[in-house]
């Protein structure tokens, strides 16, 4: 035990004598969560939007100001002619051009129909959707305002709630996605590192031959590290408390074990790494490389699981970062207990075991 | 020049030697470019959807079944009561809840008019917001087959005004997100795997010692940075034609522009970011250190870089950032090239600020290598 707990402070000494990768250890995830919280979200504001307007009337001039009045859009610029549409959107000057067809008023008051064209730049097919449905949403809205004074019989209006995020804040859904991805990352990368490090300086020889058993050097190793990622959470969630506003309705407690026993699954996960890599470089690259899309894109952190192809659904269930999205999800935003979230909990024990598991079988006790 | 050739040899040798690399260089990006550009959509489908129905009435199996017929909803069940619904939306089983209340068929019938409850999962604004769409764009059609079946009674009904919008999605008529996404995997793809590479570089042989022996040779800086620079270069360049070629072969994304240009751009994007890579090598001790460093610009250009959220949504301050994001410069140019076939005086402005970039970072790259220790 004594020798165990010397090899522990040996391992904080390391950690703490480099002061530059402590500083970026720290100073990253803050900055990082600080600049993704507020700069990272779908929501569409003030895109720029151009006009083809060929009547040129009443009508289609109440509607533009409608439309420049929306927070949605700002409107760049007039086009004069169709062909002029090509060039302004390889340009990339505007996402979407609205085209009045001539006689717009004439034709809705005479044939109680007139047309307007929405064309976007759909190269990115996301906000071009979404351009479209805002600015059918205006038109129709203005549409219910020239009709009013028609009674439309049989109508079902839907009243919606939007529960656990009723002002449909970005910040919600992304914050607990940028503390999971920080929180893996730093922690599978440190480890990763630590004992690559140690192979390929020459110091593994001399920890093989110390009477210290294979568990006692991973989990020596582990330690400091949960300690420095536990720190690294606290400050995560004090910053989205209190910075970005985020509730935490559940047990702060709950979420607090809930995040140690990530840390630890994700510790693990670099402890495997480093036992299957020769040296730094493959495990960094293993760890950075192998890791940081595949969380960033599986995880639900910014595209929705259940719209996936099924093949992918299936694989985004071996991500960690998955199931810690749900959690942390469950107890900040909807205030679920252990009741609600114990599946999760149980699947990521589950991997953490299984990564112990499979470094202490890997980690091998005699040099090659 | 013959110095730099054998640099350069070395390097190339260096590369190839290491076995356990040459997979993760080679192989791991390319499976992920074809894995995960299939992930990357925010198209919202699969709608797990639930209901409670107080009234049991023909109209609101109607509507219900309205439900069922849409490609968008994924009709799960009826909920007995609102409780049961409720904790099923807090298992996140169920994402929206529609609530028929008692009498429905009857108060509809009576007043003409009726309201329904949709409860909505709004964790994620921007899907439920698409989803309130959808919910409503159903109701309205069921709206409107009622007035039909009515219409026949009640006789001079006046013709309501109609506003038609026919949207037209130019480049990308069916919305498809591969041709999107895939150009901007492969960017993402390219830039990481240079960066780590580059940003380790040095920084290895200045912990295994071995820099210590470069720098007692007569190499100058300049020499010994071409040296270094020029495999990852060339690795990316290999790179990036064989996701090419993979997204025509596997996505068919389009390739309208000229494939030249987008080489040029190319070969300009690499050497920013191996400049980037050098300099924070020549400006750390470790490897692990170099790696945290690279680590946090590569996660700060990927989330920035436009592919994922759009960079118009961002606060002003966040735009400004972004125009120092070397990724944001390249995903445009790919698109516009690729997608929307724009020419050289098209992508020219930026063409020529990572131009600037290139020469700025390369520059420090060079200035900040010192020989002595």
């Amino acid at each position: 035990m004594k020798r165990f707990i010397g090899f522990i402070k040996k391992e904080f000494y390391h950690i703490f004598r480099d002061r530059r990768s402590l500083f970026i250890l720290f100073g990253m995830p803050i900055a990082q969560i600080l600049l993704f919280g507020f700069a990272i979200t779908n929501e569409i504001n003030n895109v720029d939007i151009a006009i083809l307007d060929h009547s040129k009337d009443a009508t289609t001039e109440e509607i533009i100001n409608k439309i420049s009045a929306s927070k949605y859009f700002t409107i760049k610029q007039m086009v004069t002619r169709e062909t002029e549409i090509a060039s302004v959107f390889q340009k990339g000057q505007v996402k979407a051009v609205l085209n009045f067809e001539k006689d717009f008023s004439k034709n809705l008051i005479k044939e109680h129909k007139a047309t307007v064209q929405i064309i976007t730049d759909a190269t990115d097919p996301n906000t071009a959707n979404t351009i479209s449905n805002y600015v059918n949403a205006i038109l129709k809205q203005y549409q219910k305002q020239l009709n009013k004074d028609i009674n439309i019989l049989y109508q079902i209006i839907p009243e919606t709630r939007m529960v656990y995020n009723p002002e449909l804040k970005g910040v919600y859904m992304f914050v607990p996605g940028v503390m999971t991805i920080i929180l893996m990352l730093v922690s599978a990368m440190m480890t990763s590192i630590s004992i690559t490090r140690e192979k390929e300086l020459g110091t593994m020889e001399i920890l093989l031959v110390s009477p210290l058993k294979p568990f006692q050097v991973i989990i020596g190793k582990v330690f400091p590290y949960i300690f420095l990622s536990i720190i690294n959470a606290v400050i995560i969630v004090l910053l989205s408390i209190f910075i970005f506003n985020m509730p935490v309705q559940g047990s702060l407690l709950l979420l607090g074990l809930e995040s140690v026993l990530f840390i630890i699954s994700s510790l693990a996960l670099g402890i495997l790494i480093s036992t299957i890599s020769a040296s730094q470089q493959t495990a960094m690259m293993i760890s950075l490389m192998g890791l940081m899309l595949p969380v960033i894109l599986l995880s639900g952190f910014i595209f929705p699981i259940s719209s996936m192809p099924y093949l992918l659904q299936v694989i985004s269930n071996i991500i960690p970062a998955k199931w810690f999205i749900i959690i942390l999800k469950g107890i900040m935003l909807k205030g679920v207990g252990l009741q609600f979230i114990w599946k999760e909990t149980l699947i990521l024990l589950g991997m953490t075991v299984f990564f112990i598991a499979l470094s202490v079988k890997k980690y091998k006790i005699r040099l090659e | 020049m013959k110095t730099i050739l054998y640099i350069i040899q070395k390097e190339f040798k260096q590369i190839f030697r290491n076995k356990g690399m040459l997979p993760i260089i080679f192989i791991m990006p390319l499976l992920q470019l074809i894995v995960l550009s299939n992930a990357a959509t925010f198209e919202i489908k699969n709608i797990n959807f639930g209901y409670v129905d107080f009234d049991h009435t023909s109209t609101s199996r109607a509507l219900i079944e309205k439900f069922n017929a849409s490609a968008y909803f994924n009709v799960l069940t009826d909920f007995q009561s609102e409780a049961v619904a409720s904790s099923t939306m807090l298992k996140g089983e169920v994402d929206v809840v529609l609530e028929i209340p008692q009498y429905f068929e009857r108060d509809l019938q009576k007043e003409k008019y009726n309201s329904l409850g949709v409860t909505i999962n709004a964790i994620d604004g921007a899907a439920a917001g698409v989803e309130n769409v959808y919910i409503t764009e159903i109701i309205q059609g069921f709206n409107q087959h009622l007035k039909v079946d009515l219409l026949l009674a009640s006789d001079n009904q006046v013709q309501p005004l109609n506003i038609e919008t026919i949207p037209l999605f130019w480049y990308n008529e069916t919305l498809n997100y591969k041709t999107f996404m895939v150009p901007g995997i492969l960017v993402l793809l390219v830039t990481m795997i240079t960066l780590f590479l580059s940003g380790m570089n040095i920084v290895r042989e200045k912990e295994i010692g071995t820099l210590e022996q470069i720098n007692v040779t007569p190499i100058k800086k300049s020499q010994f940075i071409i040296g270094k620079l020029f495999p990852f270069w060339v690795l990316g360049m290999v790179l990036l034609t064989v996701g090419l070629i993979l997204a025509e072969l596997i996505f068919n994304v389009p390739m309208l522009g000229s494939l030249a240009l987008m080489y040029l751009y190319t070969s300009i994007y690499i050497l920013v970011i191996l400049g980037i890579g050098l300099f924070i090598s020549n400006y750390t001790d470790t490897q692990q250190q170099a790696m945290f460093i690279a680590w946090f610009f590569v996660v700060i250009f990927i989330l920035m870089s436009g592919l994922f959220t759009p960079i118009e949504s961002m606060p002003k301050w966040a735009q400004m950032i972004t125009e120092f994001n070397p990724i944001k410069y390249f995903v445009e140019v790919m698109r516009m090239v690729m997608l929307k076939g724009s020419g050289f005086i098209d992508i020219l402005p930026q063409l020529s600020k990572t131009l600037l970039y290139a020469f700025i970072m390369n520059g420090l790259a060079v200035w900040s290598y010192k020989k002595t220790t």
